[in-house]
């Protein structure tokens, strides 16, 4: 019997369907560690002072890489999440959806319709608008009857 | 420190293979320093694109300096830019190659004499390995400086160099 005769039979006898992504998730893990460690031992190292210092186009690093963002992006990250979960979710709805028929067409439908409940209740109370400064825009008489300070005139010039 | 790099005084047929093995992989696989100054750039941009395709020697260009292997100074190096060129060029990984492309960058091209801003060739701030002629070189010049540097990088050596 040849090796890779031998090793299809294994595969089939011995490993379930969960098993063989297990054996795949195991080659993944190992390769990282084994590439990483290998390289390690293998490469040249000579660490410098510039080398080891933070890249930035090389300027001089200033500043901490802690960048902090607007707290305005976290409902964006909700909603972002909410229709992430919703597509993982019917995806395997989707492949066996002709087999389930009229049941599963409920089920899809009934989450959906959840689904798009809040996603209304979101827009209604204004979540999905982006919170800007509110500019009160001037009328044509105010623009007519605005008097420019002279006194301020002056300092510029 | 590494199993391998310097660790040998002397060669054998083992380390011979080695160097071959280790010497074979860095060639085939050029990463570059993604950046131009100057008009060379184009040429360098050119060499990359699919008619010259840079990528069949395994040039291809990286974002960062920590994942490349050679910094292709291609165009004119102010002396501004003298100081970012030699930092790229520190905070690269070793092994590391410097190509230096063009008139411009091999010895300050037509500001020699009276270029006040120009740094009168890039090997006054880093090492260079290959020396590309030509204002600016055409893409198969490029092509034939990276060949020489392959053939540099084929005779390299791991054994440590007595003194």
């Amino acid at each position: 019997m040849s090796t890779s005769n031998f090793v299809t039979k294994f595969i089939k006898l011995m490993l379930t369907e969960f098993g063989k992504i297990f054996v795949f998730i195991l080659t993944a893990a190992l390769f990282v560690v084994v590439a990483i460690y290998v390289a390690r031992l293998l490469r040249p190292k000579r660490p410098t002072f510039e080398k080891l210092t933070t890249y930035e186009c090389g300027e001089n690093p200033e500043g901490s890489p802690w960048v902090k963002f607007n707290i305005r992006f976290y409902v964006v990250a909700l909603i972002f999440l909410i229709f992430d979960v919703e597509v993982v979710l019917l995806i395997p709805w989707a492949l066996v959806y002709k087999e389930m028929g009229i049941v599963g067409y409920l089920i899809g439908a009934i989450f959906l319709i959840l689904l798009a409940v809040g996603m209304a209740y979101e827009w209604k109370k204004g979540d999905l608008e982006w919170a800007r400064p509110k500019i009160k825009e001037p009328t044509l008489e105010e623009i007519k009857s605005f008097d420019i300070n002279k006194e301020e005139l002056k300092t510029v010039s | 420190m590494g199993l391998l790099d310097q660790e040998f005084t002397e060669g054998n047929i083992v380390i011979a293979k080695t160097e071959d093995l280790f010497n074979w992989a860095r060639l085939s696989s050029l990463w570059q320093v993604g950046f131009g100054l100057a008009c060379c750039a184009i040429e360098m941009m050119a060499t990359s694109a699919s008619h010259y395709d840079f990528d069949r020697f395994g040039v291809i260009p990286r974002p960062s300096p920590r994942q490349s292997d050679v910094i292709i100074i291609s165009g004119t190096v102010t002396l501004k830019m003298a100081i970012r060129v030699k930092r790229l060029y520190e905070q690269m990984p070793d092994p590391k190659y410097v190509i230096s492309m063009g008139s411009c960058a091999n010895c300050g091209g037509p500001y020699w004499e009276h270029g006040y801003h120009v740094l009168k060739g890039v090997d006054r701030v880093i090492p260079v390995d290959v020396y590309v002629p030509g204002c600016p070189p055409r893409p198969e010049a490029l092509l034939e400086g990276l060949l020489k540097l392959q053939e540099k990088i084929r005779n390299e050596s791991i054994v440590k160099k007595s003194a």
